[in-house]
């Protein structure tokens, strides 16, 4: 009976299918006082023209949301089929005074890797 | 036409792998210039804590013990000049000591410089002044009060923390670096310059750049920009790290810097690592504000106009940079006290581990208010459940956690509450949950609190100064 409900959820899930955005994008995060910036590259042309659609400066700032972000801005860098995301305000204090284990925004390229995304078609 | 020049370097940040040198220059002998980065944002407010135990140490140490590895290097015949913010608060005494490692090894003919004047707390706070280097006349119009000085990112006044101020230091450019060089440096030690320019630096005064050759001054600050940070740019922090050959002994990087400023960015032959498109791209962009404005107190780059291209297995040449004059400030990073703040670990495993964390956690911060300890900030975190970036990511329940480790961090003015609250931690063991263990650590450290405080100087304020190292 378990068996027959999961395959179910499953068919429900492939007309959605999602998946991380690491497959299609690489990233590096970094720290600047209390903000940080994340950059976003494409792995391929198809998923560089998908990411200017797709990752738009609100998407982000929703994402990181959790963490305080303020508003988010973005920009392109076609010539390195890359978005760099300015996440200000985003480290609870940054540097010295932030509490969280990550301070300085080291593992925010990673956390945006994992959202789940439509695969582009190319 | 010249030659490209060989810019190394072996030191991202204080604290990097110590031998990352030694063993540069025995995988690469040929290289024309090192430098060596030791400067983060606070990292100067923790000197000046070492300097007020000990005033002759406001300097990373770690270099005199770098240029002790390098002894046998130029006993050998060596001729690489070294580059390095090492100096911190205290370029002199950083200097004096390399000196004495020189006149030890019988290397006297290599020649110290030092770069400074970066120092400019007196500017901002003349009561802070330890040489009373400001006149009478000039104390009025510093402080801040004017408006001057107001935080870059909250456009806070700095009357607001003036009274707490550690540290205050210009970002210096390139030239007083360059005028060392050519007055025949062979170390150039300085204090707080901006990290890209310990590369621009020995490019200008290698090809006789002038001031204004924006885009040649724009590529080699593109260049220092992928070095600063050492193996980062060879796949240390790359996305696909795991992925990487012989990702245990990274090695670190080099530019070839052409004339035209462009370069090609690659690593000592049989060193681990690799030098990718997508290494390169990633750290070109690694803490970057605007792409099309990144600021140098040397110039304004635009990183728009940049090409990568893999030549060669781990050799990637990036050129096209384009420059427009810098602006007439210089960045400054000031540092203040703000308090004290304590983080404490330990490990709980076991069925309903983070429930169990939590509740522990809650029970420390409630025994402590109970006792009267107060705190203006405190955390708890359980590491295992994507507590680094908590709401974002989760895989899984947190009922499915067979372990967790809990973190819990309080932040107060006074140090009292902080001391007594590192006190906690370790009594879980026998009042906390079953399965609470890797407590062997000790008692957690206070740690003081440094507010950062980036604002803008005029430069006509600043003088850079470039002295030889010269023993009394």
């Amino acid at each position: 009976m378990n068996t027959k409900k999961t395959k179910t959820i499953r068919a429900d899930s492939r007309a959605e299918l999602r998946i991380p955005l690491r497959e299609i994008a690489h990233a590096r995060s970094g720290d600047k006082g209390n903000s940080a910036n994340v950059a976003v590259f494409a792995r391929t042309p198809a998923a560089y023209a998908w990411m200017r659609t797709h990752l738009t400066a609100a998407t982000i700032e929703t994402y990181f949301k959790p963490l305080g972000v303020g508003a988010v801005v973005r920009y392109e860098v076609p010539n390195l089929e890359a978005l760099n995301f300015i996440l200000p305000d985003i480290l609870a204090g940054g540097g010295s005074r932030s509490l969280r284990i990550d301070a300085q925004g080291k593992t925010l390229g990673m956390a945006l890797l994992e959202m789940p995304v439509k695969p582009p078609t190319a | 036409m010249s030659r490209p020049l060989k810019i190394a370097n072996a030191s991202g940040f204080w604290g990097d792998q110590p031998d990352a040198a030694a063993r540069l220059v025995a995988a690469q002998p040929d290289l024309d210039f090192l430098t060596l980065d030791y400067l983060a944002e606070v990292s100067l407010s923790i000197m000046a804590i070492v300097r007020a135990k000990d005033p002759t140490a406001g300097y990373a140490r770690d270099f005199v013990e770098v240029l002790r590895s390098l002894v046998p290097f130029y006993q050998a015949g060596g001729k690489m000049k070294i580059v390095t913010n090492a100096g911190g608060l205290d370029p002199a005494s950083c200097a004096r000591a390399c000196a004495e490692v020189l006149q030890a090894a019988q290397l006297p003919q290599l020649k110290i410089f030092t770069v400074t004047g970066d120092d400019v707390l007196p500017l901002l706070h003349p009561a802070k002044s330890r040489f009373h280097l400001i006149s009478e006349n000039d104390k009025g119009r510093t402080g801040g009060e004017d408006g001057r000085f107001s935080n870059l990112d909250t456009a806070a006044p700095l009357a607001s923390v003036a009274p707490r101020l550690v540290t205050a230091n210009a970002y210096l450019g390139s030239a007083p670096i360059a005028e060392a060089l050519r007055a025949g440096a062979d170390i150039v030690i300085t204090g707080r310059v901006a990290d890209p320019s310990l590369t621009v630096g020995p490019c200008l005064a290698h090809f006789g750049w002038k001031p204004t050759d924006y885009d040649r001054i724009a590529g080699a600050t593109v260049a220092g920009h992928l070095i600063e940070c050492g193996t980062q740019a060879t796949g240390g922090f790359s996305t696909d790290w795991l992925d990487l050959p012989d990702n245990d002994n990274l090695g670190f990087p080099i530019v070839e810097v052409s004339a035209d400023g462009s370069c090609v960015v690659t690593k000592p032959a049989g060193t681990g690592g690799a030098v990718t498109l997508p290494i390169v791209k990633e750290q070109l962009l690694y803490e970057i504000g605007d792409p099309g404005s990144y600021l140098s107190p040397d110039v304004t780059v635009s990183f728009l106009t940049l090409k990568v291209e893999a030549v060669g297995e781990n050799r990637v040449r990036v050129s096209g940079a384009t420059g427009r004059a810098p602006t007439d400030s210089y960045k400054v990073s000031a540092t203040y006290r703000d308090g004290y703040k304590a983080h404490g670990l330990i490990t709980i495993f076991g069925h309903d581990a983070v429930r169990k964390a939590r509740h522990a956690g809650d029970g420390i911060l409630r025994r402590l208010q109970e006792r009267g300890c107060t705190y203006r900030e405190s955390l708890i975190e359980c590491l295992g459940t994507g507590a680094s970036v908590r709401g974002l990511v989760s895989r899984m329940s947190d009922t499915q956690l067979v372990e967790t480790v809990l973190r819990v961090s309080v932040a107060a003015d006074t140090k009292e509450p902080v001391e007594r609250f590192t006190k906690e931690i370790a009594p879980l063991v026998t009042c906390g949950p079953q399965g609470v263990t890797g407590y062997a650590t000790g008692r957690p450290k206070v740690l003081p609190i440094f507010g950062y405080w980036p604002c803008l100087i005029s430069k006509s304020f600043v003088k850079p100064i470039v002295a030889r190292e010269s023993r009394e």
